[in-house]
């Protein structure tokens, strides 16, 4: 397929260009008045309320949906299912470019970027889980980056070095397990540091298993859902081999999701039991506690199970959807909702509008460079001049 | 519901909820399971 027949002939203020280009017009605006003006100017952030959407939603959100790229690339390689091969570039993009924004939305939050390198020149330990999570993050960004490059690779006609990296799958499959694992559940872990500030139906020391375990179900979910958009939006790039797995990928993941999702329920009901933690279930927290675990884990588990029993795609992937968005509530609430329970109202957090404008900012960026990638490199083909690895 | 007052009396009483779920939910994931899987060989 040639790479140049994406981009001719197309208008340039088609309304996605003219939405994506006022929004980045924004968003560079508000990053001068961020890094010129202070955190003060931009953000409702305080020191009762240090973190709010950058962290909630741009950092854990981010890193738990970009969690596709090491599922799907463990699927195919190291557990040997073949028959998804055809998802693993989209969704080791989709990691890369989520990760990656990850990095840069913790920029807006941190400040002084220059300062990116000192977790590992003065960290406070090895202990610290801050130092683990930005060491893991960067490993697993620089694996992720790897791990693409021969897609790109492949574009620039370097055959040479694309077929060395290809030769390296599995080690790097291995290293983003491991990587993931870590960093997934020490985001979680992060939170145990507050006990007396996080609501104890969502304080539990197993809230590092949680965050992995919705990880693998963000991941799982992620390739439906992402799957599905390139479909609808990108089919015209897609070869026999890609097309031909339209209700493959989503059947397999969502089975996956499914039995992921029903042992999620499990240990989020063990995590009550292990705490005591009934009684706060009949209070209004409580509801919207419910609200998360049956709406958004025991109802998409029972949704998917329908999809894959009456191969029901479309069920399937609309139940993918919900499970994504379950995930940034369950982020929001450790994050945002149940944290710093106990204040009175006019101290709790509500996110400025410029922070809200920074985090679209952010993902408009993300989808503005994935669709330039997957116009151009073979992300959503193979090849003609390359086996597939 | 009683009431606890040591750490060995919390620890008696959670664990005792906690073993007669654990085995609801043995019985319950087997259940999804095969609820999941039934139609596999369609």
């Amino acid at each position: 397929m040639s790479e140049n027949t994406a981009t001719m002939g197309k208008p340039i203020f088609s309304l996605f260009n003219i939405v994506a280009g006022a929004i980045l017009l924004m968003g560079g605006i508000l990053t001068i008045l961020r890094f010129t003006q202070g955190l003060d100017a931009v953000t409702n952030l305080s020191d009762y309320n240090p973190w709010g959407i950058w962290i909630g939603f741009d950092l854990l959100v981010g890193v738990a949906l970009a969690a596709g790229g090491f599922v799907t690339s463990a699927a195919v390689y190291i557990f040997g299912m073949k028959r998804y091969h055809a998802a693993v570039r989209p969704a080791i993009l989709t990691g890369f470019l989520g990760y990656a924004l990850v990095v840069l939305a913790l920029h807006y939050d941190v400040g002084r970027p220059w300062r990116l390198p000192y977790p590992f020149i003065m960290q406070r330990g090895t202990t610290s889980l801050l130092f683990e999570v930005a060491a893991c993050v960067a490993l697993y960004l620089t694996v992720l980056f790897v791990e693409f490059s021969p897609a790109a690779l492949e574009w620039l006609g370097f055959k040479r070095a694309r077929n060395i990296v290809v030769k390296l799958t599995m080690l790097l499959t291995i290293f983003g397990v491991v990587l993931s694992t870590l960093h997934q559940s020490s985001l979680g872990a992060l939170f145990l540091i507050a006990p007396s500030k996080l609501h104890p139906l969502w304080y539990t020391p197993y809230l590092p298993i949680y965050f992995f375990v919705t990880a693998v179900i963000a991941g799982l979910s992620m390739v439906i859902f992402e799957s599905t958009l390139s479909h609808r939006f990108f089919s015209h790039k897609m070869d026999a081999a890609h097309l031909a797995e339209k209700d493959t990928v989503p059947l397999g993941f969502g089975k996956a999701a499914s039995f992921v999702l029903a042992g999620y329920f499990i240990i989020k009901v063990i995590g009550i039991s292990t705490g005591n933690t009934w009684h706060y279930l009949a209070t209004g927290y409580g509801a919207w506690y419910l609200v998360e675990l049956l709406g958004f884990v025991a109802l998409p588990a029972f949704l998917y199970a329908v999809g894959v029993r009456d191969k029901n795609v479309t069920l399937i992937r609309w139940t993918a959807a919900w499970t994504v968005l379950g995930i940034v509530i369950n982020r929001f609430n450790i994050c945002l909702v149940a944290f710093n329970w106990h204040l009175p109202a006019d101290e709790r957090y509500f996110p400025h509008w410029m922070e809200i404008g920074i985090s679209v900012f952010i993902v408009t960026l993300g989808i503005v460079i994935y669709r330039f990638i997957v116009t151009r490199m073979p992300v959503l083909y193979e090849h003609p001049d390359y086996d597939a690895h | 519901m009683e009431t606890i007052y040591t750490l060995q009396e919390f620890m008696l009483h959670t664990k005792n909820i906690t073993y007669v779920l654990m085995i609801a939910a043995l019985l319950g994931i087997t259940g999804f399971w095969l609820f999941l899987t039934e139609r596999d060989d369609d």
